[in-house]
C-alpha cells in the first residue's frame, strides 16, 4: 500500500516537451517504468516526443489535458510549465477533473497561487505542490524530480516542505533498513495545494505506513496545524510513531531564506515555536538533520 | 522587493488612495525648494531606508539626544537644518541591527492635524489561501507589540478573490475601525483601491501605519510600506526603476545576478548547499556544533558548474569567513559538477581556509575522486554531522 500514487497511476506531463520536463519524463520511465502516458503541448499536438537517452521511449502529444485524458486514461498530471504560465497549466489540469496535480514549477506568483487555491475548492482534483520534488511511491510511480536510487520500499511515510531535506529523510530510513510507503514533498512555497494535515490523514490511514517522518521549516503555521491534528486523532486512538525535523532555528527575522514560504514575519513562524508544537502532539523531533532517520529507529524501539 | 515609503506612496497616490503632498530629495540643496513647494505651515522629514522604527531611531554620528529618523518641522530653516544632520548618516533603529543604515534621501511631506490613528495592512494569508485586510484601530505604533497584548484589537478580513472587496467586507472594516462620517465614505473608496493597488502590482505586503483620520474627518494614508513578490517580477518591468540597490548588501546583489538564494548573516564559516532546506539546516547544525554560519546559500537544483564557481567566489570574497562547509544532497544536481565546479573556482581565487566538502547522491564517487585527484587540500566528509563538526573543528582550531 502507499498514498496518492502507485502502479496504476498513469501521468500525463504539461511541459513535457521541454527540457526540464524531457530529462525527468526519462527519469520516471526509467523508475520501475513508471506509466508515463503522454505529454500536453498545444503548439506541438499531434506530435510524438521521444526519448533522448536511447529513443526506445515514446509518447503522444496533446493539444490539452482533457484530450490527453480521455484518449490515455490519465488519473495524474505533474507541470514542469515555467512560472509566467504555471498556474495557467493547473487550472487547466482542474478542469479536466484529473484527480491528482503535482506542480514542480518553482516561483510562481503567490497571487496566481491565491486564483488557483479558491478554484481547487468544491474541485475533483488535489494540488500538491508548486515549488516541490513530488511524490514517489518506490518501486511502483515516480512523479516529479526526487531521485528513485535513494528509496527502498518499506513502512516509513515521508511528508516535507523541502525537497533535498525529503531525500536526506528517505536516504536515512533506507539505511536503517525502515524503507518508505510513499514520500511527498508537499513544497517550499507560501500558498500551495495540498498541507501537511490532508498527507498525515492519509498516512494514518494508509496500513501500510507503520510510521511517519514529518519534516518542516520556518514560515506559517502548517506544522502547528498539524500538531494540533495528530493530538485530535490521538484522543481517537489514531496514532502512528513520528520523527520530525524543523529547518531554520538560526534564520533571522524578516529574511526570505530561499523558499518563498520560508520566512519568519511579524514575529510569527519561528522554528522554536513549531518543534515545541510538533512535541506536544507526540513527534521526536531531531536535533540535527543528519538523524532524522536514526531518530524514527529510536522512537521505534520505544 | 522592497520599495522606500515615498515611492509607496507614489505608487498608492497613483491608485487614486489620499497621501499628503511630498517631495523625495537626495541632497540638502533640495530641501529648501521641497520645502516651499508644499502648503505648510508643518513640515515632516523622513528618513527614506528600508526598514521600520524610524521615528524612534537614533543617529549614529549625532549625539543621545538628538531627534530621531522622522523629525517635525514647523519652519522651512528647520526642514533644511534637519534634511543636514540626517542626510549622510547612519540611522539604527530596531529592525537595522546595530550597523544601521545610511539614510541618503529624505521625503519632505505636508503635515496632518491627527484625530485618530488606525492600522492596515494587506498581506497574502498562508492558512485561508487568501488576501486579508489585517486592521485595527491602535495604529500609529507597533503592531506586534498590539498583536502581542491585545489580540482581540486586531481583526483579520479575508477578500474572496473571485469577488475582490465586496459591501460586507467594507461594512465590516467600517465597524471595526469606528469610522463614521467622511471617514466612512473615504473607506468605501480608500480600501477597494489599496487591495487593486496590491493585487494589480503583486504585491507580498502592504502596510499602512497608521492610516489616519483627520481634524477634518477625512482619511489619509500617513505611512506606507509596500514589498512585492520577487516571483512575479516577470510581469511588471514597470516596477524595477523603484529598486534601491544601496539598500541591498553586495554580496546578494551578486547572488542574484547569478540567481542564487544568499542571505548575509555575521557568523565566520560559508556555506554552499542545494536546496532551500537543507542550506537552513546546515547552518542550523553550525550551530548546534558551536559556531555561526556567516551566510545562507542555496545553489538550487540543477546548477551548473558556473553557477557553482560564482557561489563559491561570493563566499570566498568575504573577509569574515573562517571556513567554508559546502554540502550537497545531489538528486537532479549531480555530485561531479558540484566537485568540478569547486575546483574551477579554487584554481581561480585560491583558497586560504579550510574546506569541508559533503557529497551525497547522484554520482557520489565520481564527485569524490575528483575533489582526492584534485590535489585541493579538501577535508571530506562522511555525512552532515561529520561535515559540521569537521569544519567547526577546523575553524575554532
Amino acid at each position: 500500500m502507499s498514498i496518492l500514487v502507485n502502479r496504476d497511476t498513469k501521468v500525463l506531463v504539461q511541459g513535457l516537451t521541454g527540457k526540464t520536463g524531457t530529462f525527468h519524463t526519462e527519469q520516471a520511465l526509467a523508475y520501475y517504468g513508471t506509466k508515463m502516458v503522454g505529454g500536453v503541448n498545444p503548439k506541438k499536438a499531434g506530435e510524438t516526443w521521444t526519448s533522448g537517452v536511447d529513443g526506445s521511449a515514446s509518447l503522444p502529444v496533446y493539444a490539452t489535458v482533457a484530450e490527453g485524458k480521455e484518449r490515455t486514461g490519465a488519473n495524474a498530471s505533474v507541470i514542469y510549465v515555467p512560472p509566467p504560465g504555471a498556474a495557467a497549466a493547473i487550472e487547466e489540469a482542474i478542469d479536466a477533473e484529473i484527480p491528482l496535480i503535482v506542480c514542480i514549477t518553482e516561483g510562481v506568483p503567490v497571487l496566481d497561487m491565491v486564483r488557483v487555491k479558491a478554484k481547487l475548492v468544491g474541485s475533483k482534483s488535489r494540488l500538491i505542490g508548486p515549488n516541490c520534488p513530488g511524490v514517489l511511491t518506490p518501486e511502483e510511480c515516480k512523479i516529479g524530480i526526487m531521485p528513485g536510487s535513494i528509496f527502498s520500499k518499506g513502512s516509513v511515510g515521508i511528508v516535507s516542505r523541502s525537497g533535498t531535506l525529503t531525500y536526506e529523510a528517505v536516504f536515512q530510513t533506507t539505511n536503517e533498513g525502515l524503507g518508505q510507503t510513499t514520500a511527498v514533498g508537499i513544497g517550499g512555497d507560501p500558498v500551495k495545494g495540498t498541507e501537511f494535515i490532508d498527507m498525515l490523514e492519509m498516512f494514518l490511514a494508509d496500513e501500510a505506513t507503520k510510521s511517519i517522518i514529518m519534516i518542516g521549516e520556518i514560515g506559517g503555521s502548517a506544522e502547528e496545524d498539524a500538531a494540533q491534528f495528530l493530538i485530535d486523532e490521538a484522543r481517537r486512538g489514531r496514532r502512528k510513531p513520528m520523527a520530525g525535523f524543523i529547518a531554520g532555528l538560526t534564520a533571522p527575522a524578516g529574511r526570505t531564506m530561499g523558499h518563498a514560504g520560508a520566512v519568519i514575519s511579524g514575529g510569527k513562524g519561528g522554528a522554536e515555536d513549531k518543534i515545541a508544537a510538533m512535541e506536544a502532539a507526540g513527534i521526536r523531533v531531531s536535533k540535527s538533520p543528519a538523524r532524522i532517520g536514526r531518530t524514527l529507529a529510536e522512537v521505534l524501539k520505544g | 522587493m522592497n520599495i522606500h515609503e515615498h515611492q509607496a506612496k507614489e505608487l498608492l497616490k497613483s491608485y487614486g488612495a489620499p497621501v499628503a503632498a511630498g517631495v523625495a530629495i537626495f541632497s540638502v540643496d533640495e530641501a529648501e525648494a521641497a520645502a516651499r513647494s508644499l502648503p505648510g505651515p508643518l513640515y515632516v522629514v523622513k528618513s527614506q531606508i528600508h526598514a521600520g522604527g524610524r521615528g524612534k531611531g537614533k543617529f549614529k554620528e549625532l549625539g543621545p539626544d538628538a531627534k530621531g529618523g522622522v523629525r517635525l518641522a514647523k519652519t522651512i530653516e528647520d526642514v533644511v537644518a534637519f534634511s543636514k544632520e540626517m542626510l549622510g548618516n547612519t540611522l539604527v533603529t530596531k529592525q537595522t541591527g546595530d550597523a544601521g543604515k545610511q539614510v541618503n534621501r529624505l521625503y519632505i511631506e505636508d503635515g496632518a492635524d491627527i484625530a485618530r490613528e488606525l492600522y492596515t495592512s494587506l498581506l497574502v494569508d498562508r492558512t485561508t489561501g487568501r488576501v486579508s485586510f489585517v486592521i485595527s484601530t491602535e495604529g500609529g505604533m507597533d503592531i506586534e507589540a498590539v498583536a502581542h497584548d491585545t489580540p482581540e484589537k486586531i481583526v483579520a478580513v479575508d477578500i474572496d478573490p473571485t469577488a475582490g472587496v465586496t459591501e460586507a467586507n467594507i461594512a465590516e472594516i467600517v465597524a471595526t475601525l469606528e469610522l463614521d462620517g467622511d471617514a466612512k465614505t473615504d473607506a468605501a473608496k480608500l480600501f477597494p483601491i489599496l487591495y487593486k493597488a496590491f493585487t494589480e502590482t503583486d504585491m507580498s505586503l502592504l502596510e499602512v501605519n497608521p492610516l489616519i483620520v483627520m481634524t477634518d474627518g477625512h482619511l489619509r494614508v500617513l505611512d506606507a510600506k509596500v514589498s512585492f513578490d520577487n516571483n512575479a517580477a516577470f510581469r511588471h518591468e514597470e516596477l524595477k526603476a523603484l529598486r534601491d540597490l544601496s539598500e541591498e548588501d553586495a554580496k546578494e546583489i551578486e547572488a542574484s545576478k547569478f540567481d542564487l538564494a544568499y542571505v548575509a548573516l555575521d557568523g565566520n564559516i560559508g556555506c554552499m548547499v542545494n536546496g532551500a532546506g537543507l542550506a537552513m539546516s546546515t547552518m542550523d547544525i553550525i550551530k548546534l556544533y558551536g559556531a555561526e554560519p556567516a551566510n545562507f546559500l542555496d545553489v538550487g537544483g540543477g546548477a551548473s558548474k558556473e553557477k557553482v564557481t560564482a557561489a563559491f567566489k561570493i563566499i570566498t570574497a568575504d573577509p569574515a569567513v573562517k571556513g567554508i562547509l559546502v554540502n550537497i544532497f545531489g538528486g537532479i544536481m549531480r555530485c561531479d559538477v558540484i566537485a568540478e565546479g569547486v575546483i574551477a573556482a579554487v584554481k581561480e581565487v585560491g583558497l586560504q581556509v579550510p574546506l569541508v566538502v559533503r557529497l551525497e547522491g547522484t554520482n557520489v564517487k565520481e564527485g569524490k575522486a575528483i575533489l582526492e585527484n584534485s590535489g585541493l587540500n579538501v577535508i571530506s566528509a562522511d555525512d552532515l554531522d561529520d561535515a559540521a563538526q569537521k569544519i567547526v573543528k577546523a575553524v575554532q582550531g
